[in-house]
């Protein structure tokens, strides 16, 4: 239990009756960075997320929070922590002004008033305190949230899946200010589905069926996959898509826009079944692995227990 | 005929949805073939209007052959269940007020000789009549079972007496609510019935709001202890109660003339305990709940019972034991108790005591109950 980690949990497993959601997950995350949680549905984020700030109890493992036991200091992790969960769970029949002021009172912030005014204040929302939260548009509900579960300055910050949903200029505000609190100091754990935000992340975590598959940067990731990925473009990539799949070399085959990956990790298999199925309004060229294709290929392979470990 | 047969499949559609959903709601599903077969034989074997066995007191100033016939006539009667024979006079009152037992029955000093001389010598009954429906029965027919049982005594020298209008007098002293008026009994009641069906639902549907709509999972993110935001959430109610006893209250005397002779801090003392037993137990509803549908439910679950098992609706003495047994745990009952005690009867401290004990230790288990219950965590 090192003293820099904001959180250091090892060999976490919860099960609901006889559903293992998480199955030995190890975490050692450094205090003030900011990493990012990815998998697809069901992975065991969200879980995961609930037994690190005490809403859960582990079924096995242990581990600390901000210094603090997961197990028996649940009381002491939540005033320290700020969870954001994946659903809007402010209350929709109370102002936005209301809500501030009973997160605030929750956490004894004093005076609460005037802390209250410099978070509308923050958020540009002095004008519409008076409106009920249920009423913002997602992308505000969104801000508010952020700016209910930071009032109280946490150390750490667990944010849930907190742009699904958002138009892309709210995920970029949300993102910019994720940042700003990062630079104050705080340790941000955000899961997410996009890849865009993923790289925004100093480092990632991908759970698949409740276990880590990997970790690591960004860059390092990708690499470590040893993908290669040839990129077509052109009128008939829509036909290319049905008969690339199962081609020799071929691991997965995907569409980013308009253009479709295909990628693999035998470099000469790949090529010869790219150059067989060549066409004239096809464009080819090989191009670096996005971290899309990193994943698409860690999920494929997660069924079959590839773990690669950082 | 298309048009109709699409219309078909689509209710069929919506019906079959309902079904499924029906099947889903456990509790409600439960409720529905439940609660009917058990308030069926719960309310159907217990309700009594005419209430028999009703426990007698009776003080004797005189032990001879004529009174001990009274006294069997009374109990073949089945109306009188003499329980317990005091030699105080002053003891009777205590007796009522305290609701021992439903009947005084006072036989004085002298009484066979004056029947045998003709004198028409009074038999008192002293009736609890505070609720006008449970003793009427047993005292209109007094002076029937009294007369029956006498003409086996009245033979030979006697039988002149027997042929004569009856040769003694029943003197009836309905205690607490001599005119026997219904409002009397229903209103201080209707003070129970009130608080428990809001304050119950109110409750119980607090908390399962905030897991309808996923805010629970935020207020549990957040450092409040359950202790804390039970408390937070109940206190808010106990006002509501408060103001709803000084409405009640104030309707019973300015609109409905029902007396008040006792003392109002015990009246309220009684309404604290009976709010937070109430309270608690919405409490422990919406932790059992899944949706505030559910918690209503439970609500009415608890609700005819109390109504009916307490005393409220129905003489309490009439039912059999078993129910009887059921509605002492009820809280209901305890607090008619001591309504009706303190605004008809004046009762003193002493006597609402047991009443104080019982809804404390019903609120003390139920809390205890909510404590365990109630989740720290999402688990």
């Amino acid at each position: 239990m090192t003293a820099d980690l904001a959180i250091d949990v090892r060999g976490l497993v919860k099960r609901f009756g006889d559903k293992t959601a998480v199955d030995g997950v190890d975490i050692q995350m450094p205090r003030g960075a900011v990493w990012g949680f990815l998998g697809p549905n069901g992975s065991g984020k969200t879980t995961t997320i609930r037994m690190i700030c005490g809403l859960l109890k582990p079924t096995e493992g242990e581990g600390s929070c901000l210094g603090y036991d997961i197990a028996r200091e649940a009381g002491r992790i939540k005033k320290q922590t700020g969870y954001m969960t994946q659903r809007f769970s402010f209350w929709s029949d109370m102002t936005i002004r209301e809500n501030l002021e009973f997160v605030a009172r929750l956490y004894q912030l004093d005076p609460v008033g005037r802390i209250v005014d410099a978070t509308l204040e923050s958020l540009g929302l002095t004008q519409r305190q008076r409106q009920l939260a249920g009423a913002l548009s997602g992308g505000w509900k969104q801000r508010l949230a952020l700016a209910a579960v930071t009032m109280h300055n946490p150390k750490l910050l667990l944010l849930d899946e907190p742009t699904a949903g958002v138009d892309p200029q709210a995920r970029r505000d949300f993102w910019d200010e994720i940042h700003r609190l990062s630079t104050e100091g705080m340790t941000v754990l955000v899961s997410t589905h996009y890849m865009d935000e993923a790289e925004r992340c100093d480092r990632i975590v991908y759970l698949a069926n409740g276990k880590k598959v990997v970790e690591g940067r960004v860059p390092a990731i990708i690499e470590r996959s040893n993908l290669v990925t040839f990129k077509g473009e052109g009128e008939g990539v829509r036909q290319l898509a049905g008969r690339l799949k199962g081609k020799p070399g071929v691991e997965h085959v995907a569409y980013f826009g308009s253009a479709l990956h295909v990628s693999g990790t035998d470099r000469d298999k790949i090529e010869q079944s790219v150059l067989a199925a060549r066409s004239d309004d096809v464009e080819w060229r090989e191009v670096r692995a996005s971290l899309e294709d990193a994943f698409i290929a860690l999920m494929a392979g997660a069924g079959a227990d590839t773990r690669v470990h950082a | 005929m298309t048009g109709a047969r699409a219309s078909l499949s689509r209710i069929w559609a919506v019906f079959m949805k309902e079904l499924v959903q029906m099947r889903r709601d456990r509790l409600t599903f439960g409720m529905m073939f439940g609660i009917p077969i058990v308030q069926l034989i719960l309310f159907g074997f217990a309700i009594n209007t005419d209430p028999r066995n009703l426990p007698t007191a009776v003080h004797l100033e005189e032990q001879t052959p004529i009174v001990r016939t009274i006294l069997s006539g009374l109990e073949v009667s089945g109306y009188y269940d003499i329980v317990m024979e005091t030699p105080d006079p002053r003891e009777t009152a205590d007796l009522l007020a305290r609701g021992e037992v439903a009947f005084v029955v006072s036989i004085p000093a002298g009484f066979t000789e004056r029947l045998i001389r003709g004198d028409r010598p009074q038999i008192l009954i002293e009736a609890d009549a505070s609720d006008p429906a449970a003793a009427s029965n047993a005292i209109a027919r007094a002076e029937a079972i009294i007369s029956s049982a006498l003409r086996l005594d009245l033979r030979g020298p006697l039988e002149n007496l027997a042929a004569r209008r009856q040769p003694f007098e029943v003197v009836v002293h309905a205690k607490y609510n001599p005119e026997g008026i219904t409002q009397y009994n229903i209103v201080p009641g209707l003070l129970g019935v009130i608080l428990t069906m809001t304050l119950v639902m109110i409750t119980g549907m607090a908390m399962t709001r905030e897991v309808e709509r996923g805010t629970m999972e935020n207020l549990l993110a957040m450092p409040a202890r359950p202790l804390e935001v039970m408390a937070g959430k109940i206190a808010p109610y106990v006002l509501i109660g408060g103001i709803q006893t000084v409405v009640i209250l104030t309707a019973a005397r300015f609109l409905f003339d029902v007396p008040f002779v006792g003392a109002l801090w015990m009246l309220l003392l009684g309404v604290a305990v009976f709010v937070l037993a109430n309270l608690a137990l919405g409490f422990t509803f919406s932790t059992i709940a899944q949706s505030q549908m559910q918690a209503m439910q439970l609500t009415f679950f608890f609700f005819l019972p109390s109504l009916l098992l307490s005393g409220f609706m129905f003489p309490f003495r009439g039912m059999p034991g078993w129910a009887q047994a059921i509605g002492e745990t009820l809280p209901l009952t305890h607090f008619l108790r001591i309504v009706r005690g303190v605004m008809l009867k004046g009762a003193d401290f002493t006597q609402l005591l047991t009443s104080l004990l019982a809804m404390s230790t019903f609120t003390l288990v139920v809390i205890g109950i909510v404590m365990a219950r109630y989740r720290r965590t999402l688990d």
